[in-house]
């Protein structure tokens, strides 16, 4: 960057932390390939599926019933999920670096279990445990709350898939932040309370802000365990990935991929959302940084 | 305020990081915590302010039992060692931060508390930095903001771990001039811990020489100086 703004005399001698140009071309030359192969080809794939018989003819896909409730369910599922993941990230994380305690790294392990299990695995861990033929399930059912192949098991798919999220991107910034600032608060006669809305909060929300973001992302997109456990009932247990991988299935192209791009600008538009938030606070992010 | 430290120990886990240490600290007293690291200093310390709680013995604040006193009852100001300040607020919230936390029934209001803030401004000599934050500040005005955050609450005893740590020699020189005359200003019983000998002896009125969680010798500087009462202080006060 620096030798692109700034131009110095040809010297016959390197700065030790640059690499030879022709190792820098290589690197950036790969990570563009790559980057483009991966991302954004099939990006553009996308949104060009979608659109091949015109706009018209994806947005009519879009208004039948069955794209309809998929979407709905979609985000009703994150609605559910992220809130108390947030809520329980906020919760492990607090306990994981404020507090010691026996027992701290197995939390630690579990915290991760979601993200080394298949989702497969814990989907049909859910349909076991709370499936019609358990014992929580059964009785479940008759009391009119049915967990599999009903909402309240996607929600749960959905939360277990996406739990760690949060408090990974917590751990970190707390554990750098240290309890100091906390401790002031409290002599300063504080509550616990207060010190959590008026320091700790204030210190992690942009940590839990990409948290929040990134579970979001993934609850939204959730396959493999919102698969087994919701029986894809079309136009009620089927989620917006489901329902792109039936339409698919079904050579339904132009309306498997209208609704894969629609999954897609939903998280563009977090993305979107996550560098205005950057852009707009930047002062007060380098400010939290810095010290 | 008279502060008496009665056989008070500490244990984390099986390590022992104060063994029974008494302390008598008579009221308006600038004290120094003098020590290495891991002579229990900072421990006593964050005893005496109610952010750790001794494994035995009591804590007598004008003779009336405090060992049992939340860290919020105590009202000890505190500043600590890389001073705290919460980032996110400017320095006049920064000091304020206090006075709002306090139950309604008890709480300045907005105008009175802008006032005191102010007020303590003006006291660290710092009359024009209200409206900056933290991380614009250098680090002896930090002290500074730091020092006038303890002192908003109007605090019974002032406790310092480390104030002049973080600063280079000169400030440092500049800043213990400052503590003594915020000391002798405000007139409280003020504690500070430091492994700089020149400090203790310069600042404080009575200096107590700490070491592997035991207590090597209490008395005046010049005492102290004159009269070292082991090897570890010889050694150590560099006499």
């Amino acid at each position: 960057m620096s030798d692109l703004s700034h131009p110095v005399p040809a010297s016959p001698f390197r700065p030790a932390a640059t690499e030879a140009p022709w190792l820098r071309i290589t690197l950036t030359i790969a990570v563009v390939a790559i980057l483009g192969v991966l991302l954004f080809a099939p990006l553009i794939a996308v949104f060009y599926e979608a659109l091949r018989e015109g706009v018209g003819a994806s947005l009519a896909t879009l208004a039948n019933p069955e794209s309809q409730s998929a979407i709905r369910l979609t985000l009703l599922v994150a609605a559910f999920a992220v809130p108390l993941n947030a809520v329980f990230g906020v919760a492990a994380a607090w306990l994981i670096t404020k507090y010691s305690f026996r027992g701290k790294a197995i939390l630690i392990t579990l915290i991760d279990i979601p993200f080394s299990v298949s989702p497969v695995v814990a989907g049909l861990c859910i349909v076991l445990t709370f499936g019609a033929n358990s014992w929580a399930g059964s009785w479940l059912v008759a009391h009119g709350l049915p967990v599999v192949f009903a909402v309240p098991g996607i929600v749960m798919a959905s939360m277990f898939v996406t739990f760690p999220f949060v408090a990974r991107e917590l751990i970190p910034v707390m554990v750098e932040q240290g309890r100091a600032a906390e401790e002031a608060a409290l002599t300063l006669g504080a509550s616990g309370w207060r010190v959590f809305f008026t320091v700790t909060l204030p210190n992690i929300r942009w940590a839990l802000l990409y948290g929040v973001l990134l579970c979001n992302a993934r609850a939204m997109g959730e396959f493999g365990a919102v698969a087994v456990v919701s029986g894809k009932i079309r136009g009620l247990t089927a989620t917006m990935p489901i329902t792109i991988e039936m339409l698919y299935n079904e050579y339904s192209s132009v309306a498997a991929f209208t609704l894969a791009a629609v999954l897609a600008l939903l998280a563009l538009v977090t993305l979107a959302l996550k560098t205005l938030l950057e852009w707009r606070y930047a002062d007060q992010l380098a400010a939290t940084h810095r010290h | 305020m008279q502060i008496e430290i009665d056989e008070i120990s500490k244990e984390f886990g099986t390590t022992a990081a104060l063994t029974p240490v008494s302390l008598s600290i008579p009221s308006g007293a600038l004290v120094a915590l003098l020590g290495p690291s891991g002579s229990g200093k900072t421990t006593l310390l964050r005893i005496l302010g109610g952010l750790e709680f001794p494994t035995a013995g009591r804590v007598l604040f004008d003779g009336s039992d405090a060992t049992r006193l939340t860290v919020q009852e105590r009202r000890a100001g505190f500043v600590f060692q890389s001073y705290a300040l919460f980032a996110h607020m400017t320095v006049f919230e920064n000091i304020a931060y206090g006075l709002r936390a306090r139950k309604r029934a008890t709480r300045p209001p907005a105008a009175e508390i802008a006032r005191r803030v102010t007020k303590l401004l003006d006291l660290i000599q710092l009359p024009d930095i209200g409206a900056r934050y933290p991380s614009q500040l250098s680090g002896g005005q930090r002290q500074r903001v730091a020092l006038a955050r303890a002192l908003a609450i109007e605090p019974r005893m002032l406790l310092l771990d480390e104030p002049f740590g973080a600063l280079d020699a000169r400030v440092r020189k500049d800043l213990r001039q400052g503590l003594r005359d915020i000391h002798d200003t405000t007139g409280l019983t003020t504690i500070f811990v430091t492994h700089d000998q020149d400090e203790a002896m310069e600042l404080a009125d009575l200096v107590v020489v700490m070491s592997m969680g035991r207590i090597e010798q209490i008395g005046r500087p010049q005492d102290i100086r004159a009269r070292p009462a082991s090897a570890f202080v010889r050694d150590f006060i560099g006499a």
